[in-house]
């Protein structure tokens, strides 16, 4: 590609080099007087505006894609408007012309099978595509008329005013794309992670282009609802002891202690574990501030009387299992969206470390044996 | 509780009356030095310091105390008073709270602070010369007679002795000495100080209550269930040491028995320094054992609970007063009922617990 950038500024000493705006992968543009149509690739080329004439004679070198790109900004974007076209044909014309003058033909009879032939000739492309190899053809073919027709329809919208800004927007909230698993369920065949990949790209990609609500069912198809997750939680009722008075009972776990706590309420804040007083039980600040933790956060400090139970464990663990089993006690006298905000404090989750397992070769579960240099 | 009724400064308030309960008395500075000498807890003392003053609570096992104190009759035999209750309740306080009272009343006051330091981490253990068998201690003897000298100045110049104590060949105390000449002695000999505490144990007993220049003795003892125990005091040939063969627990066990009249023994039970105790046992019978509890039988228990509602209020309104709450949210009522909860209301708890808010 560079080689053959090269060539062309050494070629065209005489002809005029412009800039043009290489915009998206879709559609060729002019470059020069030569037409340049890649399918995958973008050709960037350093070209003069339009106020320069053909006299000028500026050897543009290889200029780095850094540049052409600033100069996109600046530039704006190209309209394919009838005087650019109009431009466009001009330049093929007397592109033809120095192409006859080159090869020793007539410019008058130089036919497009003559072009063809001569930019083969000149430009020899090892690829085997048709469509990939250098090409210079009149921009009345298959160039803009599929740009003109997009804007002819587009227009046409306009007028009948259809052509609103896209305010629908599909709501991928609470949604997730399938699984590997239920797409290959679906399509009933065996999907590489490679092509799985690829898949979440496109229907990414599908997402991010204007009008994508259009196709909402179909990218709906592949999306599944996430499940909300308090209500996983199973609240109890309250239960009504012989003198009216409601309680509930919890129990939780933490790394081999296990709690469970009887919580009777219009209560004066009395806890009892073990049959002895928390403080006595708990002379470490740490813990009891645990089992503070979910009545202060709720505000019920005063309100509840305790009567717990634990074993197992250290002390630690133990006050970390008697905190979930209030907590989850406390559930069945709270309303739902104080059940969420419990849950999104963590109260209700139990705490899933324990101790890691000692590994051979080593002296803990990470410690690893002093390290002798010899 | 209203703000004008939290705590009263004055000394005037003597602290006995039962219409203050709740409310804070401060003892005057001067008390201080001559009163407590050693009678006080370590943090209590640290905060005195600190506030630069020394309030104590009003509280009603202290009330309880004085009033029975007030109404006993002292031709009869002693009443003792067993002040017990969980750890951090609050009963060297109430006992301490007492002694000054009878100090302002003029009693002859005998604080003895911990009657566990006696029978452990003893470096010193001579043998007896009095008794074969016993041991003598003589540095924390010659330590409690400079305490006890300090608080009762004006009585060792009254109270005469009614007999001769030979100490050595050369040495004895006449009849008729003032009490502070036996002292004295103690204290600078202090091989026989242990002696010394034995004979001044025995004046005292004889001579309390009595019709000539009377004089009530009040015996005050914390943790008195270090008498009647073990000891990790070990003879030379690592055999272990029983309290009754330590000169200075058989004397004081000799004072606590109700032989004599004309005085009162409160003491106070205390699993904190006690030795070979479960830490959850705060009842006589636990922490005493038999024999402790037969020796003491019969005694008026004085139970000390925890705070009540009224007494946390006031201890809370004081620390707030003091300036020594100086987290912003303790002094909300979010914070006043996270304080309740955690300590559950222990005088103990919630002033380690205030120590750093």
């Amino acid at each position: 590609m560079q080689m053959q950038r090269l060539l062309l500024s050494t070629y065209f000493l005489f002809s005029p080099e412009r800039r043009t705006a290489n915009m998206a992968a879709s559609g060729g543009r002019t470059v020069g007087s030569f037409l340049w149509k890649c399918g995958n690739c973008c050709f960037n080329f350093n070209t003069v505006s339009s106020n320069l004439t053909r006299q000028v004679l500026s050897r543009q070198l290889c200029v780095s894609a850094v540049l052409h790109r600033k100069n996109l900004a600046a530039a704006g974007p190209e309209k394919f408007s009838e005087e650019f076209i109009k431009k466009q044909v001009e330049e093929f014309n007397i592109g033809k012309r120095h192409l006859a003058n080159m090869m020793g033909e007539d410019p008058e009879t130089f036919t497009q099978g003559d072009i063809n032939r001569s930019i083969a000739y000149l430009f020899p492309s090892g690829l085997f595509d048709k469509k990939a190899k250098p090409l210079m053809k009149h921009p009345d073919e298959d160039t803009f008329t599929k740009a003109l027709a997009v804007e002819k329809h587009q227009d046409r919208l306009r007028g009948k005013d259809l052509f609103t800004q896209d305010a629908k927007q599909i709501s991928l909230v609470g949604s997730r794309w399938l699984l590997k698993e239920e797409l290959e369920e679906l399509l009933v065949e065996t999907i590489s992670e490679h092509d799985y990949a690829r898949f979440i790209q496109l229907m990414e990609r599908l997402l991010s282009l204007p009008y994508c609500s259009v196709e909402e069912d179909f990218v709906q198809r592949y999306r599944r609802q996430l499940e909300i997750q308090s209500s996983k939680q199973q609240v109890q009722p309250l239960q009504y002891d012989q003198h009216g008075v409601a309680y509930s009972t919890g129990d939780g776990r933490r790394k081999t202690a296990t709690g469970t706590v009887l919580l009777r309420d219009s209560g004066s804040g009395s806890i009892s574990i073990n049959g002895t007083n928390y403080v006595h039980y708990f002379p470490v600040l740490q813990d009891r501030e645990q089992l503070m933790f979910p009545l202060h956060f709720m505000g019920v400090l005063g309100r509840f009387d305790m009567q717990c139970s634990v074993s197992g464990g250290g002390h630690s663990s133990q006050a970390g299992a008697l905190r979930l089993a209030i907590s989850r006690a406390m559930l069945s006298f709270l309303s739902e969206g104080q059940v969420e905000t419990m849950r999104q404090a963590g109260l209700l989750t139990p705490d899933p470390r324990i101790k890691e397992r000692k590994k051979p070769g080593q002296e803990g579960a990470r410690r690893k044996f002093t390290w002798k240099k010899r | 509780i209203l703000k004008g009724q939290r705590y009263i400064y004055s000394t005037r308030l003597s602290g006995d009356s039962e219409q203050h309960q709740g409310q804070y008395y401060t003892v005057p500075p001067s008390h201080f030095h001559t009163v407590f000498p050693h009678g006080l807890p370590p943090r209590y003392q640290q905060q005195v310091k600190t506030f630069n003053e020394g309030c104590v609570m009003v509280r009603q096992p202290a009330l309880e105390l004085i009033s029975h104190l007030k109404r006993a009759d002292y031709s009869k035999p002693t009443l003792r008073y067993l002040l017990y209750g969980v750890k951090g309740s609050g009963k060297t306080m109430s006992l301490c709270h007492t002694v000054h009272y009878c100090s302002t009343q003029g009693w002859l006051v005998l604080h003895i602070p911990d009657a566990h330091l006696w029978v452990k981490n003893c470096k010193e253990l001579l043998p007896s010369s009095y008794h074969a068998s016993r041991f003598d201690q003589p540095i924390q003897a010659s330590n409690w007679l400079r305490n006890f000298r300090t608080t009762n100045e004006n009585f060792l110049s009254k109270i005469k002795l009614r007999q001769r104590y030979v100490w050595t060949k050369r040495e004895s105390t006449e009849e008729g000495q003032p009490l502070g000449e036996l002292v004295d002695m103690g204290v600078s000999r202090v091989k026989s100080s242990s002696d010394v505490v034995g004979a001044v144990l025995k004046e005292l007993r004889l001579q309390a209550g009595g019709t000539e220049g009377g004089f009530r003795l009040a015996v005050a003892v914390d943790g008195v269930n270090g008498l009647w125990g073990r000891t990790t005091l070990k003879k030379e040939d690592k055999s272990p040491v029983a309290p009754e063969e330590l000169t200075l627990v058989h004397n004081l066990r000799k004072m606590i028995n109700n032989d004599w009249c004309g005085g009162a023994v409160i003491a106070t039970l205390s699993q904190t320094g006690s030795l070979y105790a479960p830490s959850s046992a705060y009842l006589p019978q636990e922490l005493l054992g038999e024999e402790g509890f037969d020796s003491m039988d019969p005694f008026i228990p004085v139970p000390v609970s925890l705070y009540s509602e009224k007494e946390f209020e006031s201890c809370y309104l004081y620390y707030l007063d003091r300036h020594w709450l100086q987290h912003p949210h303790s002094q909300t009522e979010e914070g006043k009922k996270e304080l309740i909860f955690l300590s559950n209301r222990n005088p103990s708890v919630l002033e380690r617990l205030c120590a750093f808010l």
